[in-house]
C-alpha cells in the first residue's frame, strides 16, 4: 500500500472541492453541457445511457480493506448494490445522480480513492502487475514508479487536454501481467548488466485501428523516468491528429511519421530537458518507496500439513487450489485469485456485500490488502498457506471461489450496450451465454488456459483484440453481430488476433466458440499444447473451416 | 473580452493589427504570423510588438524572434484543444521569452491555473464571470506535483527539504519501503 502524506491528501480534498463547485455551476446553469462534459470526464464522470457513471481509479490495482468497503458503501448507498471492475485497474459505478455525485466522491475521497483522470483526453490511471511486490518472478516493486509517474501526471499543467486518452502500464516480471504492449506507453523495467532501468515502448493501443507498442528506448535509466515520458508527451500533444477523434491516439502519430522518425523528434525533446528538474533524485524516490507499506511475514514453510491434507482430503479445495492459488516470493505465503466470473453472472461485477466480506476475509488473511487485475479479478495477495482451507470454504460462501481462473469462462468483457452508450451489441449476454455453455469445469479444465475477450464496439474496452478468442460486437441494418478473432494474446509475446471470417448473429456466438473449442481438441498435439500455440502453429485456417462448414450445414 | 493580468481585469494597451495596412508607428500591435515572418523589421520599430502564433504552426520557427518581441499570444481555438500548453512552456522554458504570455480563444476558468503553470500571465478571458472569479480560482490548489517554468515549490521539494531535516527518520522509513 502507498500511504497518503499530507500534501496528497491536501491536493486530493482541494480537487473534491473544485469539482463539487463545478456541478453546482452545471446545475446554476452558468457551464453549458459541452464546457462541463470536459471537466466531468477528467474527474472519471461518463454519462452513459441510462444515468451518469462514476469511474474510480485503483492505481496499481492495490486496495485496502478499508478502501474496499468504501467502494462497498458507495455501491450501497448511491448506486444499484454493486460495481464493476474493468480492465484497467477501475471499478464503475453505473447509476448515480449527478446532484450526489460530489458527496460519493467526497465519501471515497476520505478512504483516498478518487476518479482523477479515469477518463478523458488525459493521462489515465497507470497500471501495472496485479501481483507486484509479491511476484516471484519480478526485479522489484513495480507500483513505486507508478506512483512516481502518477504523481507526475495528475493534473500535469502541460497534457490535460491532449488529443486523446492517454495510457501507461509498467512491469517489472519476466511474465507481463499488465499487458503493457497495448499501452500508449509500455515500460518494462529489467536489469542490464548491474543497473536497473526501464524499456520503453510507445504506440500500443487497440480500438478500431490496433497495435502493439514498440520500443524507442531499449535502455532508460530510472533517474530519467519523467524527463522521458515528458518528451514522449510534449512531441505528441503538439503533433498529435485532432481532426479525427479515431485518427488521435498517439498510436496513429507514431505510424504516420514512423517510429524512428518519432523516436528522433523524442529524443531532440528529452535531450532539452532530461538534466533539469525533471531528473529523478534517488532520495526523492525514496521519500515515495517509504511510503509503501508492506507486510510483516511470519517465517512459515512452504507446504504446512494443513494445506497437504485438505489438497488430498477435499476435492473441490484441490481444484480450486490448482487453479485459483499461485507462489508467492515468501516462503509459506500464497497469492489467492477470486474469481469475479461465476456462471451467468456479468464479467468484473462484485455486490456490495460481496465486497464487504472479501474486505473482513482480507483483514483476517491478507494483510488487510486486495488486488485487482486486468482480467477483472480481485487477489489476496498474502495468504497463509495454512489458511487456504478455511479462506476457501469462506470465500466459497459468497460464491468468488469459482476454479475458472484463466480458463474458457473466466472471461473479460465491456459493460456493452447494456449500459454504454459508445456500444452496437451487447457483451455481457454474450458472456453470459459462454459460462452457461462452458459451465463444466471438467470441460474447461481440459481446453486449458484459454482466455475470451468481448468488446460491445470498436473502442475494445475488452481487448477483443488480445483475446486468445476475441468477439467483436457490431451493428448490421440495425443487428447485433459480432466478428470473431483468434490468437491475440496481451502477455509478454504480445500478438493481435486474427479474423476468422465473416461476423455472425447474437444467437451464433457461442456455437462458434464452442466449435472453435472443438477444433482446437481435435487439432492439438498433446493435452499440454495449449490453444493458443496450436493456432500459433496451424493459424486460423483450419478454425476458420471448421466454423463455417458448420455455419454452412447448419 | 476582458483582459486578464496579474490577476486584475486591464485595458488591453494593443491593438491587433490583422489587415495589410502599414503598422502605425508608435503603436502597441499584435500582428499574425505569416506578417512577422515577411517583415521582421516590424520589430525595429519604436513601439512593442506582439504575434499571435497558431497552435499548428511548429513554435521552433518563432525562436529566432523571441528576444525582440514583448509579446506572444497563443491560441486555444476551443478549451479542450491543448497544444498551446506545450508551445508557452517551450517558448517559457527553452526559449528564455521574458515578455508577455497571452491566452487566447476559448479561455474559461477551470482552465486558469494549468495555463499560469504553463508560464502564461495575460489571459483574454471568454466570460465576463470567469474574469471576475480569477483571482478566486487560482488560489484553489495549494499543492503541485510538477515542477514547471512558474517556479512554484512542487510537493517533491518539500518533501526532500523535511526528509534532510530529519534524516534519521527517513532512513527508517526506507528500511520498511524496500
Amino acid at each position: 500500500m502507498y500511504v497518503y502524506d499530507e500534501f496528497d491528501w491536501a491536493f486530493l480534498e482541494q480537487r473534491i472541492s473544485e469539482f463539487r463547485d463545478q456541478v453546482r455551476r452545471r446545475l446554476a446553469g452558468e457551464l453549458t453541457e459541452d464546457e462541463f462534459k470536459l471537466l466531468r470526464l477528467l474527474n472519471g464522470v461518463y454519462l452513459q445511457l441510462h444515468a451518469y457513471m462514476l469511474r474510480i481509479g485503483i492505481p496499481y490495482g492495490t486496495l485496502s480493506s478499508t478502501q474496499l468497503r468504501a467502494l462497498a458503501h458507495v455501491a450501497r448507498r448511491y448506486d444499484r448494490g454493486y460495481g464493476h471492475f474493468t480492465t484497467r485497474q477501475n471499478i464503475q459505478f453505473h447509476w448515480i445522480k449527478l446532484e450526489e455525485l460530489p458527496d460519493a466522491m467526497a465519501y471515497l475521497g476520505r478512504a483516498r480513492l478518487h476518479g482523477i483522470q479515469t477518463s478523458g483526453n488525459s493521462i489515465r490511471n497507470v497500471t501495472t502487475d496485479q501481483w507486484a511486490g509479491v511476484a516471484p518472478d519480478e526485479i522489484e516493486d513495480p507500483r513505486i514508479w507508478a506512483e512516481v509517474v502518477r504523481q507526475h501526471t495528475t493534473l500535469h499543467p502541460e497534457f490535460s487536454f491532449l488529443p486523446r486518452k492517454f495510457k501507461i502500464a509498467i512491469t517489472a516480471a519476466a511474465h507481463d501481467r499488465a499487458a503493457i504492449k497495448i499501452h500508449d506507453i509500455s515500460l518494462r523495467l529489467y536489469r542490464n548488466g548491474g543497473e536497473t532501468g526501464f524499456e520503453v515502448g510507445v504506440g500500443g493501443g487497440l480500438g478500431r485501428i490496433p497495435y502493439l507498442a514498440q520500443t524507442i528506448k531499449s535502455f532508460l535509466p530510472k533517474r530519467h523516468l519523467l524527463s522521458y515520458i515528458e518528451a514522449i508527451l510534449r512531441v505528441y500533444n503538439q503533433y498529435g491528429r485532432r481532426d479525427n477523434i479515431h485518427k488521435a491516439r498517439i498510436k496513429i502519430l507514431v505510424h504516420q511519421i514512423g517510429v524512428d522518425k518519432f523516436a528522433e523528434e523524442v529524443e531532440e525533446e528529452w535531450q532539452a530537458i532530461k538534466d533539469g528538474p525533471l531528473a529523478l533524485d534517488a532520495a526523492a524516490v525514496a521519500e515515495v518507496a517509504a511510503r509503501f507499506r508492506y507486510p510483516q511475514y511470519e517465517k512459515l514453510d512452504d507446504n504446512p500439513e494443513a494445506l497437504i491434507s485438505a489438497r488430498l482430503r477435499d476435492r473441490g479445495f484441490a481444484a480450486w487450489f490448482r487453479n485459483s492459488v499461485n507462489r508467492h516470493k515468501v516462503a509459506g505465503y500464497a497469492i489467492v485469485t477470486l474469481s469475479l466470473k461465476p456462471e451467468g453472472g456479468t464479467p468484473g461485477d462484485a455486490t456490495a456485500e460481496q465486497m464487504d466480506a472479501i474486505a473482513d476475509l482480507a483483514d483476517r488473511y491478507s494483510c488487510g490488502e486486495i488486488r485487482v487485475g486486468h482480467e477483472q479479478n480481485l487477489v489476496l495477495p498474502h495468504v497463509r498457506q495454512r489458511d487456504l482451507p478455511e479462506l476457501w470454504a469462506a470465500l466459497d460462501e459468497i460464491g468468488v471461489a469459482v476454479p475458472n481462473v484463466g480458463l474458457v469462462s473466466d472471461i473479460i468483457a465491456c459493460p456493452g450496450l447494456d449500459y454504454c452508450s459508445l456500444a452496437n451489441a451487447r457483451s455481457i449476454p454474450v458472456a453470459q451465454e459462454l459460462t452457461r455453455r462452458f459451465r463444466d469445469l471438467d470441460v474447461a479444465r481440459n481446453l486449458g488456459r484459454l482466455h475470451i475477450n468481448i468488446s460491445g464496439c470498436i473502442n475494445a474496452c475488452g481487448h477483443h483484440h488480445v483475446g486468445h478468442i476475441g468477439i467483436l460486437g457490431v451493428e448490421k441494418n440495425g443487428e447485433e453481430y459480432y466478428q470473431v478473432t483468434i490468437g491475440g494474446r496481451a502477455d509478454e509475446q504480445a500478438q493481435l488476433g486474427t479474423l476468422i471470417g465473416p461476423a455472425v448473429p447474437y444467437g451464433e456466438v457461442a456455437d462458434v466458440v464452442e466449435d472453435i473449442a472443438a477444433a482446437y481438441l481435435e487439432l492439438r498435439q498433446r493435452p499440454e499444447e495449449l490453444f493458443i500455440d496450436t493456432v500459433k502453429r496451424l493459424g486460423v485456417e483450419p478454425f476458420k473451416e471448421r466454423v463455417y462448414a458448420a455455419r454452412q450445414s447448419g | 473580452m476582458p483582459l486578464v493580468k496579474a490577476g486584475r481585469i486591464v485595458e488591453d494597451r494593443y491593438v491587433r493589427w490583422l489587415g495589410d495596412a502599414p503598422v502605425p508607428e508608435g503603436a502597441a500591435v499584435i500582428v499574425p504570423d505569416g506578417r512577422l515572418i515577411a517583415d521582421a523589421s516590424l520589430l525595429r520599430r519604436d513601439a512593442p510588438t506582439g504575434v499571435i502564433w497558431p497552435n499548428n504552426r511548429k513554435v521552433s520557427e518563432l525562436a529566432p524572434y523571441v528576444d525582440r518581441l514583448a509579446l506572444i499570444a497563443l491560441v486555444f481555438p476551443v478549451f479542450k484543444d491543448g497544444r498551446a500548453y506545450s508551445q508557452a512552456r517551450i517558448v517559457r522554458e527553452q526559449y528564455g521569452f521574458g515578455g508577455e504570455l497571452r491566452a487566447t480563444g476559448q479561455v474559461l476558468r477551470d482552465q486558469f491555473l494549468f495555463m499560469l503553470r504553463a508560464g502564461f500571465d495575460a489571459f483574454e478571458v471568454t466570460k465576463d464571470a470567469d474574469a471576475a472569479a480569477f483571482a478566486e480560482t487560482i488560489r484553489r490548489y495549494s499543492v503541485f506535483y510538477q515542477p514547471t517554468g512558474d517556479g512554484r515549490r512542487t510537493v517533491w521539494n518539500t518533501r526532500l527539504q523535511r526528509a534532510r531535516a530529519a534524516a534519521p527518520a527517513v532512513k527508517e522509513g526506507m528500511l520498511q519501503g524496500t
